[in-house]
């Protein structure tokens, strides 16, 4: 630690830090727009400016270094002056137009033109202005405005990956650029948005739509991707106006995917409002009374083992839980939440989670990745990997993958090979990227779906944990075995059990008619074409996607800014959302249709408020109670017990498949939402035309 | 693409020729394998020479410059950086002879007015930035040379042509458009930078010698 004075107040802070750091640690706020605490420093801004003794002029705090005893001062009539100076020269070129600007009311130059700013201007000459730049379909561009803090230079370079932004040319003609006047390439490009300080990149879909401080804010759970990324979600007047993201460093730091940002309009179209019941073969539009009625009668003498349910991937747990008390009250014990039809070893928690928790990402000095495209499958994950890729240095995180990827992961991975049968190789210490992880000390592998959702999976995931237990990836206090899953729901869902009881029948078996009545959930990755055509189809959800389509009964539910729920992420960490908007028209939380269905049919769940529910989901499984943190259980023990199992250890030769094929199109609310099929539109074009 | 500093049209290819080749692996040498992208700006260099060469307008086209990016395994946006930022790449098209003045204080102090106007009047010139219509000439202002002893200066390519003054100007134009190069350096009589017409100081005393100590 070194001791430094920041006016006059002793602080302690660790070496290494900036003059800002230090200034920030003893509660000085210092105004910046270049410095980013995620990106390198620039020091460009020059708005930092802090007095340093014994220092001939002021200095960038941002890039400067501390010393022992230095002394800082943030608020000395030089300081204000020069930081005067440093504004007027900022606003020289920037446009008078706050009023049609969406960066109004959130914008730092705005902001802190309140402080340092000139009442007048003694700029006489031309104001510069600059052409305005096309980012694709997400960002929007007004490029006169841009202050040239290079953020969101460092942005795509650094954090995204995807070095496609840049400055050229110099001084007066000096402007951001991209090097295709193309889309940029990114699934992170939203966060562009949130660094630029000023109005120079804006949403593009929400834009001139609502100011900042019309919104009402809720904390939610971005239910897009496995990660559990903490969002905000901004509403006006009972709509979801647009989602930017919480800081969380140990899930998703301060980013967000584009996915689950941009999707809002989704939740404004192909909505259910209202029960629709199946009549002579054509959906009637139906009160709950009479949907409930008709289901009810429909259940009537139907064989608890004869009535199935399949949850999708949005789903909260709440709904969940309710779903299948409900079910086991009727005596049935056909749950399943997997309807990619993924497999998991469920004789452990620690066998189906992202073990290592995220921001053990920061601390792996290997990395496997098996049948996973973490670009696609989670982005800010990716970044993550990337982040420690770039720390770790040349050479100091070495990554493989078995499994070729679609676009580029951002760092340089060694491709194994296409299929599972590289493990064998691996096992067999034939394979050099074996030794790569016997020597790492924090050695990680993560397995996909791409892996898991194959018929031969259970011989994968056998061999990945003899991989892990050889290599030591799972130690004492290090678990780098890691799931990485592709649905919100999917560890929540097996967390409350909703998998097969004893008996039970899975996925496949219902769709092919191994039951009478099928509950669908949310659950629209389905093949639904596959459901027999005598099972009677009660869609449960949202959308009016490919299931709504294909029920007898439609009972609409609350999407994820519409209720109150329980979310667990792919590391098992227990995420609560909160209501943001009511859901539309007749539209109910989920779990409040199941708790009312379940009095007209006479099965009664017994809890009538959602306090009530979250204690069975603890009484179910005790990592419920624990919100906000992931509930650690040893894994080391399961292996050992796991090894002996006399499994068919044998592999298919095919190579692991992208269980994304199209990462803009993934769910019911991508797919309803204009922004994204335009993103689908712009980015299925191959690189190679677009690199024109 | 972004025609503030590159121009729409760009050539469809570039390769770099044998004699750029042989150039580019001396350059390599000098940096670290890891470190390659260090090139960027000798290679840039190396390109721009062999536009003059091979097309007599020396530039740097797109194409170039992904060329470059590729070889140094870098994005192709951190080559255009690099291109755009420094005046003495030419990222557009130029004449046959790049014909740039020295307009800093001390050449304008010695008259480099004058010799801008000479370069308009022998090459059709109007403002600087331009390329004459026959495409022999462009134009350039460019900041102090960093040879204000015998300024004003006219930079032509590679060379300095010094002590520049109207008359001479065009004569010099005159001889470029005849094909001809005249001798680089003082365009009067005096040696490098030494004083015109011979010593002015130290004319009594003969230069010391080592013996005479």
């Amino acid at each position: 630690m070194v001791k430094v004075i920041v006016d006059g107040t002793p602080v302690d802070v660790p070496a290494g830090f900036s003059a800002l750091q230090a200034c920030e640690a003893a509660g000085k706020e210092i105004p910046r727009f270049c410095y980013h605490e995620r990106l390198s420093v620039a020091g460009n801004c020059r708005m930092c400016l802090v007095e340093v003794a014994r220092a001939p002029k002021p200095v960038a705090s941002c890039g400067f270094p501390i010393s022992e005893g230095m002394q800082i001062f943030t608020d000395t009539e030089v300081v204000r002056r020069a930081r005067r100076a440093v504004m007027e020269f900022l606003l020289i070129n920037h446009p008078l137009d706050c009023p049609i600007c969406d960066q109004g009311g959130e914008c730092d130059l705005q902001d802190q033109a309140y402080g340092y700013g000139s009442g007048i201007s003694r700029y006489h000459e031309e104001k510069r202005a600059v052409t305005d730049k096309d980012l694709g379909p997400l960002v929007k561009t007004a490029m006169t405005r841009c202050i040239q803090c290079t953020r969101c230079v460092r942005f795509s370079t650094e954090v995204a990956g995807t070095p496609e932004l840049g400055m050229v040319s110099r001084g007066e003609n000096a402007e951001i650029t991209t090097y295709v006047q193309k889309a940029l390439t990114s699934e992170l490009s939203g966060n562009l948005i949130d660094v630029c300080p000023v109005g120079a990149l804006t949403a593009k879909p929400s834009a001139f739509h609502a100011r900042s401080w019309e919104y009402k804010k809720t904390d939610s759970i971005d239910v897009m991707d496995a990660l559990g990324t903490n969002i905000q979600i901004q509403a006006r007047g009972g709509e979801v106006m647009r989602i930017v993201p919480r800081v969380n460093d140990e899930v998703n730091e301060e980013w967000l995917s584009d996915k689950g940002r941009f999707s809002v309009d989704g939740l404004k179209r192909r909505r259910l409002d209202q029960p629709w019941v199946r009549v002579h073969g054509k959906l009637h539009p139906a009160t709950w009374q009479e949907a409930f009625v008709s289901l009810a009668r429909r259940l009537e003498g139907v064989p608890g083992e004869k009535i199935g349910a399949i949850a999708g991937d949005l789903c909260d747990v709440e709904s969940l839980c309710a779903l299948k008390d409900f079910l086991n009250s009727l005596g049935s014990s056909n749950l399943d939440c997997r309807q990619d039809g993924a497999w998991y070893d469920l004789s452990a928690r620690a066998n189906y989670l992202f073990n290592s928790d995220i921001a053990g990402i920061d601390e792996a000095d290997a990395l496997l990745l098996i049948g996973v495209e973490p670009r696609r499958e989670a982005p800010v994950l990716n970044a993550r990997i990337r982040k420690r890729y770039l720390d770790a240095g040349r050479g100091g995180f070495p990554i493989a993958s078995i499994g070729q990827f679609v676009s580029d992961p951002t760092y340089q991975v060694e491709i194994l090979a296409d299929g599972p049968t590289a493990l064998d190789a691996l096992l067999k210490g034939e394979n050099a990227f074996a030794e790569v992880l016997q020597k790492a000390s924090r050695p990680m592998i993560i397995l996909g779906h791409g892996a898991l959702t194959r018929q031969d999976a259970p011989a994968i995931y056998a061999a990945c944990k003899q991989l892990a237990a050889k290599t030591g990836v799972v130690v004492d206090g290090w678990n780098g075995l890691n799931v990485l899953h592709t649905a919100a729901s999917r560890v929540g869902a097996l967390d409350i059990g909703f998998v097969p009881g004893p008996h039970g029948c899975a996925t496949a078996s219902m769709l092919r008619g191994g039951v009478e009545v099928l509950w669908l959930m949310g659950a629209d990755e389905l093949p639904i074409d596959r459901i027999s055509p005598e099972t009677f189809v009660v869609y449960q959800g949202h959308h009016g996607d490919a299931a709504a389509k294909r029920a007898d009964i439609i009972l609409p539910g609350a999407a994820y800014t519409e209720k109150s729920g329980t979310y667990v992420n792919t590391a098992g960490r227990v995420q609560r959302a909160f209501r943001a908007v009511f859901a539309p028209g007749d539209a109910r939380e989920d779990w409040r249709i199941i708790r009312a269905f379940s009095e007209v049919c006479g099965h009664t769940l017994p809890y009538n408020t959602v306090e009530e529910l979250r204690a069975r989901m603890a009484d179910v499984n005790p990592v419920f109670a624990h919100v906000g943190h992931v509930t650690k259980l040893a894994a080391p023990q399961a292996i050992a017990s796991q090894q002996e199992k006399d499994e068919d250890k044998s592999f298919m030769s095919a190579p692991f498949r992208s269980v994304i094929p199209d990462y803009y199109q993934t769910n019911a609310i991508s797919r309803a939402s204009p922004t994204m099929a335009e993103c689908s539109k712009v980015y299925s074009v191959p690189r190679a035309i677009a690199a024109e | 693409m972004n025609t503030t500093w590159a121009p729409a049209e760009q050539p469809e290819s570039f390769a770099f020729d044998d004699e750029s080749e042989a150039e580019i692996v001396n350059v390599l040498k000098k940096y670290p394998e890891e470190r390659k992208a260090s090139a960027v700006m000798p290679l840039l260099y190396i390109a721009q020479r062999q536009m003059g060469r091979v097309t007599g307008s020396a530039w740097i086209p797109l194409v170039a410059m992904d060329d470059i990016a590729r070889r140094l395994e870098m994005a192709p946006i951190r080559v255009y950086e690099v291109a755009s930022f420094y005046t003495m790449f030419n990222t557009k098209p130029i004449g046959r002879y790049h014909l740039q003045v020295c307009t800093t204080t001390p050449c304008w102090l010695r008259g480099s007015d004058v010799v801008t106007e000479a370069c308009r009047k022998a090459t059709g010139i109007h403002h600087f930035g331009e390329t004459s219509a026959d495409g022999l000439f462009t134009l350039t202002e460019v900041e102090c040379l960093g040879a204000c002893a015998n300024a004003p200066i006219l930079q032509v390519d590679d060379d300095y042509y010094e002590d520049m003054d109207g008359p001479r100007t065009e004569a010099l134009i005159a001889d470029l458009r005849a094909g001809r190069k005249p001798e680089a350096g003082p365009a009067i009589n005096r040696m490098c930078s030494a004083p015109e017409g011979g010593r002015k100081t130290l004319l009594e005393t003969s230069v010391s010698s080592p013996d005479q100590k």
